[in-house]
């Protein structure tokens, strides 16, 4: 029962208050109401920016997801087969999912800022035009990266604890049967890391879309013009700097119905294909 | 989410036991940071020791927009405090929310508390007035954008170190010469929008919108796609291409770049002195912000940026009494004078400032009465006595995503402005709409 509670207040109750506000249109004091129906939804579905933030957070979220699981895995792989000082590597490779993502963005701020950043100088020097304050792309490459970095530790964990499960037995029979270490890899371990796979494809992907507002707001502020303005970040501007709480509140119930549809799609249609082992 | 987290919040504090005190306790929420808010609970703790029956209680409550913010929520949930801290930008908003605000005017004249608004500085108060002269909020800290330039790169360049140019085609030939010279930038600017499109349009007495600049009515369209705007704008692109100007970002990013020796030249609030005077390892100078010399009319006045002080609306008497008495004690001259002398913001009356003169400030501290003289030289037309725009926030966003557009070398700089000007209006109806009562 207390769960219930818990989940009525913090999920349906603002749910449903997302709902309310997203057919009313109001001043930022909630001095006048009026109903609206769904024109704030034919706004922000007519509205171009709010079409590039859909085809960005796409972009982001995938780069996101790839950079943070390729080397997420090769790590877990490698640290498995350490056999001297492995508690200690694998403390090291974890750190980085201690730190929140304000503070990462930060940190990465403070390596590429255009005006004191270290790799920023050493960038410039080489011949590059390193300025992401004007450069979209630039920013948007800083910004995956950052959000990547932050997520390759979770991954590792997760890629180790699936690695250690897989019984050694079965490896050292491929080994007896002659296959190499790249065939025993793609031919037996991948496949049994396949729900592993699957379960932090999904996470990632969330983290992408949700978690990485911190990194955004601190590194580039949805900037330059919009390039790096993910759909999590436009529904923080509309409602909170903008104050505008029915078009803020329209874009938290179309997200809210992505990630419903997201979920339920992977779960049907993905998950069966998965091998569980 | 916001809103319930600053609800439970409230629920909280409002449940903790509060020591039975004789004072009324007022709430005051305020933006201001470090030294700032040194000032901020310097100036609280003063009244309190000055009159037993009030009590001013200083809150912070994060950045100007989250200050905002939290008042709009806290106004919703019931629990507004007494006065709020809220940026010029949020006066629109803030001026059409009928009863959920107190005018200043009003609230002085129930309390019965001595109030002459000509004793304050017309060209700060015009941005907090209705277009009928009647002060809404109380002015705070304001600041106006000025010139800093680093008098140890002009040395270097072979430009007299004690001489800033005048001239918008000066400015940007020095810019280019400072270039030619090793400086990895001539000039940068902070506040972009604030200071090259809306400081830039006051002071060259060319309008920003229609309806001064909003003053007189919510129906006001923006103009800032006019030849001159367009003019200077690509000159600006022109200069990014060789870094004889470049673009730091849009708010104070930029101060970084002349702090640390990169840039030679910015335009920001004279509230940036302080930062300066702390940290830079040169010696810089201050001027008036350059004009083009071929505008009609250029320079007139350039206008405030900061933030005022709001009163909100549905409290008890004896509370706005209290209140009134706070206001009157932040007029005071010698409290005024020494907030103008130590931060860089502007005296808000006029005897502070005939204070400061007397006292013989501006003669020890070359270059401080700048934005003050700047100010005020000439009687405000209805281009540069301030503005008033519904959703003042994003349209500056705005208006800073089509700059960014144009420094990249994306887009010209007329097709830019169009742009913003299109989006802009957009807000601007959408924020008569919602306010419609």
């Amino acid at each position: 029962m207390p769960q219930l509670a818990v989940t009525v207040v913090f999920f349906f109750w603002p749910a449903g208050q997302a709902i309310l506000q997203s057919v009313q249109r109001e001043d930022a004091f909630g001095l006048s109401t009026r109903f609206v129906g769904l024109e704030n939804f034919a706004s922000v579905l007519a509205d171009p920016h709010y079409l590039a933030s859909v085809e960005i957070t796409l972009l982001f979220s995938v780069a996101v997801a790839s950079l943070a699981l390729a080397p997420g895995l090769l790590l877990a792989v490698m640290a498995n087969q350490v056999t001297r000082a492995g508690t200690l590597y694998k403390t090291l490779l974890l750190l980085p999912y201690a730190v929140a993502p304000a503070i990462a963005g930060v940190l990465w701020l403070f390596l590429f800022n255009p005006s004191v950043g270290i790799i920023a100088v050493a960038l410039r020097r080489a011949g590059i035009d390193w300025n992401y304050i004007l450069n979209g792309p630039q920013a948007l490459l800083l910004v995956i990266l950052a959000a990547a970095w932050k997520q390759i530790s979770y991954n590792f964990l997760f890629f180790l604890a699936g690695l250690q499960a897989i019984p050694q037995s079965l490896i050292e029979a491929a080994a007896l049967d002659g296959a190499d270490r790249r065939r025993r890899f793609w031919q037996i371990i991948f496949p049994l890391l396949a729900p592993t796979s699957f379960f932090l494809l999904v996470v990632n992907i969330v983290y992408a879309f949700f978690d990485t507002f911190g990194i955004i707001q601190n590194v580039t502020q949805g900037g330059p013009a919009r390039t790096t303005e993910i759909l999590v970040y436009k529904v923080w501007y509309d409602g909170v700097v903008a104050l505008d709480l029915g078009g803020s509140a329209a874009q938290s119930v179309i997200l809210m119905a992505i990630v419903i549809a997201l979920t339920a799609i992977q779960f049907r249609f993905v998950e069966r294909r998965v091998h569980y082992g | 989410m916001k809103q319930i987290i600053t609800g439970a919040a409230l629920a909280v504090w409002l449940a903790a036991p509060v020591a039975f005190a004789e004072p009324v306790e007022l709430q005051w929420w305020h933006a201001m940071t470090s030294v700032n808010a040194d000032r901020v609970n310097k100036i609280a703790a003063d009244f309190n020791t000055a009159q037993t029956g009030y009590k001013i209680v200083p809150v912070f409550k994060g950045s100007y927009a989250e200050t905002m913010n939290a008042g709009v929520a806290a106004y919703r949930a019931g629990n507004a405090p007494h006065i709020i801290q809220i940026f010029e930008v949020g006066t629109a908003t803030m001026m059409a929310a009928k009863g959920a605000v107190k005018p200043v005017y009003q609230l002085m004249a129930e309390a019965g508390e001595p109030f002459d608004q000509n004793a304050y500085l017309p060209a700060v108060t015009a941005y907090y007035s209705t277009a009928d002269g009647k002060m809404l909020s109380f002015p705070f800290n304001s600041s106006t954008a000025i010139t800093y330039w680093n008098k140890d790169a002009f040395k270097k360049a072979g430009l007299d170190p004690d001489k800033a140019p005048q001239t918008w085609p000066e400015t940007l030939a020095v810019a280019q010469k400072l270039r030619a010279t090793g400086v990895p930038c001539g000039l940068t600017a902070a506040w972009i929008s604030w200071t090259q499109i809306e400081q830039f349009s006051a002071w060259h007495n060319i309008p920003l919108a229609t309806k001064a600049n909003g003053l007189e009515g919510a129906d006001a369209v923006l103009e800032i796609n006019n030849p001159v705007l367009a003019k200077h704008i690509q000159n600006l692109a022109a200069a990014e291409k060789d870094k004889s100007f470049d673009y730091g970002g849009r708010t104070t990013e930029p101060e970084g770049k002349f702090l640390n020796g990169e840039c030679a030249m910015i335009q920001t609030s004279s509230a940036a002195f302080g930062i300066f005077k702390s940290g830079a390892k040169f010696d810089f100078g201050m001027a008036e912000l350059p004009y083009y010399p071929d505008v009609a009319g250029a320079p007139q006045n350039s206008i405030i940026g900061g933030a005022s002080l709001w009163v909100m609306g549905g409290k008890k008497p004896e509370e706005y009494n209290g209140v009134a008495k706070f206001f009157t004690f932040l007029s005071q001259t010698g409290l005024q004078q020494k907030l103008h002398e130590d931060t860089g913001y502007l005296p808000i009356t006029k005897a502070a400032y005939e204070a400061t003169k007397a006292s013989g400030f501006y003669k020890k501290n070359p270059g401080r009465e700048i934005p003050v003289l700047q100010m005020t030289a000439k009687q405000p037309t209805e281009n540069s006595r301030g503005l008033r725009l519904g959703n003042l926030v994003q349209i500056r966003d705005i208006i800073a995503e089509d700059l960014e557009t144009v420094f990249a070398g994306k887009s010209d700089a007329k097709p830019a402005l169009d742009d913003a000007v299109k989006r802009g209006n957009d807000l601007l109806r959408q924020f008569q709409r919602n306010t419609q009562q």
